[in-house]
């Protein structure tokens, strides 16, 4: 039944490619055989890493991200406390990793981890989210995680403020940079779900006025270890 | 003959053109995108070759889509996706209302889908017993107030505070209020319960990547994400177009459908989904169905000619800059897509005969083209809409008036006899337009007859 269907369904298209699209796209068609290469078309990002934490530091500005560098990872652990009583978390939830597991100590909290699968519930009620990532994006302003490096697809979204803690190593210049480590790392085995993370959650469905926190967190922060 | 669509799209038009209160509206909606969207555009090094990149992407996608599905399709199966090939609607609602019985599914919640407004789905699932609530803010809106989105992208753009704090007030009982973040709030207090009592998460998706079988979801509430990591079953609605070679690709398309879309360099989430839970992580749904939809997208991918109609990445810009759609507004086309995008699709997906009338509903000036990040081109499909209506269903009077119209034109002096015995007429025209046969009683309705002048042009210039 199912390969019927897809059968016709294909078959429709094969049928409907035999006319050849006509000339004007022909144009397109030369472009695509020599590779399009983007990198030469997107915003500009500086070569060297300190241009680059520059311009991630600015994008975050204008996203609304909450921008901590630390020298350390003792230092980013005094961070974290500091944004504790900032914020007055009182239950965190967060997974096992090694510089992470340094940090969340640190925190001195009420900790769920997600290795022990607590119940949706249960993690909605958590004041703070803290979670690993694989890459920082310098043009964009994101945070690349996957399912994988950031303990799954609900704890990065569900409580209302987003801790990610990252290495300076794990910066990248542009999307492409990013796709491509997500190529050279996970290629034949990728997670089930990534996710490109820029800034807090927002809308502006209302008379198109910008609202924070419209369903994700409503506060992102990232502590950068230097 | 007008069709009924038509006639409504006349009357709904007609209406909406007088209606200023509206058109302010759209208008200052639209002006703090079109000051971001330059902006953003301006930070690309070169937004034209990505433009021209970004054609040439998709059309290697779509003149081999074969291939593509094909291989986007064994990918998501070997990780344990289900993939249901839908020839129309009907069957993609079937699926999934069968799949809702079969889980024994009471609630679902949407992250919105242009799609599964195309297939009407939401109406299935209610009678089939099941809640479904749209968790897009826009959406939400637009589902409390029982109508369609306004807009692809925005959907309640049509909305103010006060409306929706009124909408919010009659429905869930909340305290009337004219701050757009406590709106906000109040749709996030009552959909969060939602999320966590749904059984199945109903998404859309803006690519399928068929390197790697993977759909893309671009957005910024969390909305999307919230759906397809809480319930128990993710399905995913596309249809057979969106597919794109390579996962690299979205190195290039993330950013400009946000810039077109919404101007922002690239949005809040941008979310690559590749089946269900795998064995190593900690969350996500069990279970991951892909329903694959035709529905008439293989009746445009015959027309080689409006092939690249199926490029469209659904970011809005065409409707953002269209004057039509800015005067006439979203309600007023009566389809799923709406502006120069939606009149050139509609009549292949829906019929020509009943929808022709939208390639009319355009002042062919190329706004459209100049905004669409994919390189459609659009202005000219509405003209081969034309054309193609015309060539379908000639109409006999208007052949007729036409030659008329040539022949005279052909001969001078003819026409000056037949304009100055017209003189003494037109005043009589003037004054009975109303019950002229119908071209000549609308070209009245919203014009003024000239006076003709008492010297024709040619005999000005002879006895000059």
């Amino acid at each position: 039944m199912k390969s019927e269907k897809q059968k016709d369904i294909l078959g429709r298209i094969r049928e409907a490619l035999k006319i050849p699209a006509p000339i004007a796209h022909v144009a397109h068609r030369q472009t695509a055989s020599s590779l399009p290469q983007p990198r030469a078309w997107l915003p500009p990002v500086p070569p060297d890493q300190a241009g680059q934490l520059a311009m991630f530091e600015r994008n975050c500005e204008q996203l609304r991200t909450e921008f901590c560098p630390a020298r350390g990872i003792d230092e980013a652990g005094r961070v974290a406390k500091g944004l504790r009583e900032k914020y007055g978390w009182s239950l965190a939830a967060s997974h096992h990793q090694v510089e992470l597991d340094a940090v969340v100590r640190a925190l001195g909290i009420e900790t769920l981890y997600m290795e022990d699968h607590p119940a949706q519930t249960e993690l909605e009620k958590c004041s703070v989210g803290i979670t690993a990532c694989d890459a920082l994006v310098a043009q964009t302003g994101s945070i690349l995680l996957t399912a994988r490096s950031a303990g799954g697809r609900a704890l990065s979204v569900l409580p209302p403020h987003h801790l990610v803690v990252a290495q300076i190593n794990q910066l990248v210049a542009d999307l492409p940079a990013a796709f491509e480590l997500l190529a050279a790392r996970y290629d034949g085995n990728y997670p089930s779900f990534a996710t490109f993370i820029t800034g807090p959650s927002r809308t502006g469905d209302i008379e198109r006025i910008l609202v924070f926190g419209a369903h994700g967190p409503r506060m992102l922060t990232v502590i950068l270890v230097q | 003959m007008l069709s009924s669509f038509a006639a409504r799209f006349k009357a709904r038009a007609t209406r909406l053109t007088a209606d200023l209160e509206h058109r302010v509206k759209i208008r200052s909606a639209l002006e703090s995108y079109e000051k971001a969207r330059d902006e953003r555009k301006a930070l690309f090094q070169d937004w034209e070759a990505a433009r021209e990149g970004a054609a040439a992407i998709k059309w290697e996608a779509v003149n081999h889509l074969d291939a593509y599905l094909v291989r986007f399709v064994e990918k998501l199966e070997s990780r344990g996706a289900k993939v249901f090939w839908a020839g129309n609607a009907e069957e993609a609602r079937d699926y999934i209302v069968a799949l809702a019985k079969e889980k024994g599914a009471r609630s679902i919640i949407k992250s919105k889908s242009m799609t599964s407004e195309e297939i009407h789905l939401n109406e299935s699932l209610r009678q089939a017993g099941c809640e479904v609530v749209e968790s897009d803010l826009g959406e939400f809106i637009v589902q409390l107030r029982e109508e369609d989105p306004y807009h692809i992208v925005f959907p309640a753009m049509h909305l103010t505070r006060t409306e929706i704090s009124d909408l919010f007030h009659e429905k869930l009982h909340s305290t009337p209020t004219d701050n757009p973040e406590e709106l906000t709030m109040i749709a996030r207090r009552e959909l969060r319960l939602k999320y966590l009592r749904a059984d199945i998460g109903i998404s859309g998706a803006n690519f399928g990547i068929a390197e790697t079988g993977m759909i893309s979801i671009t957005e910024n509430e969390g909305n999307a994400r919230l759906t397809t990591a809480i319930p128990r079953v993710h399905v995913a609605l596309m249809g057979i177009e969106k597919v794109i070679p390579k996962l690299s690709d979205l190195a290039l398309f993330l950013p400009m459908l946000a810039t077109a879309g919404t101007g922002q360099q690239i949005t809040c989430y941008n979310s690559l989904i590749g089946g269900p839970r795998q064995p190593d992580e900690a969350d996500g749904p069990a279970e991951f169905h892909l329903v694959l939809l035709d529905n008439g997208r293989t009746q445009l991918l015959a027309d080689a000619e409006q092939r690249d109609a199926l490029h469209c990445i659904r970011c809005g810009a065409c409707l953002n800059a269209c004057p039509i759609f800015r005067n006439v507004g979203g309600h007023t086309y009566g389809t799923t897509y709406q502006g120069p995008i939606g009149s050139v699709i509609t009549p292949h997906l829906r019929g020509l005969m009943d929808w022709k009338h939208l390639s009319y509903a355009s002042s062919l000036c190329g706004a459209c083209t100049e905004a669409c990040p994919v390189k459609i081109d659009l202005h000219h499909h509405l003209l081969h809409n034309r054309r193609n209506s015309v060539t379908q269903n000639p109409d006999r009077w208007e052949r007729f008036a036409f030659r008329a119209f040539a022949r005279l034109t052909a001969h001078p002096g003819l026409l000056d006899k037949l304009v100055r015995l017209s003189r003494p007429f037109l005043p009589l025209v003037r004054a009975a337009r109303h019950i002229m046969p119908p071209p000549i009683k609308a070209w009245l309705g919203s014009r003024e007859l000239p006076p003709v002048a008492p010297q024709s042009f040619r005999n000005y210039w002879k006895s000059r």
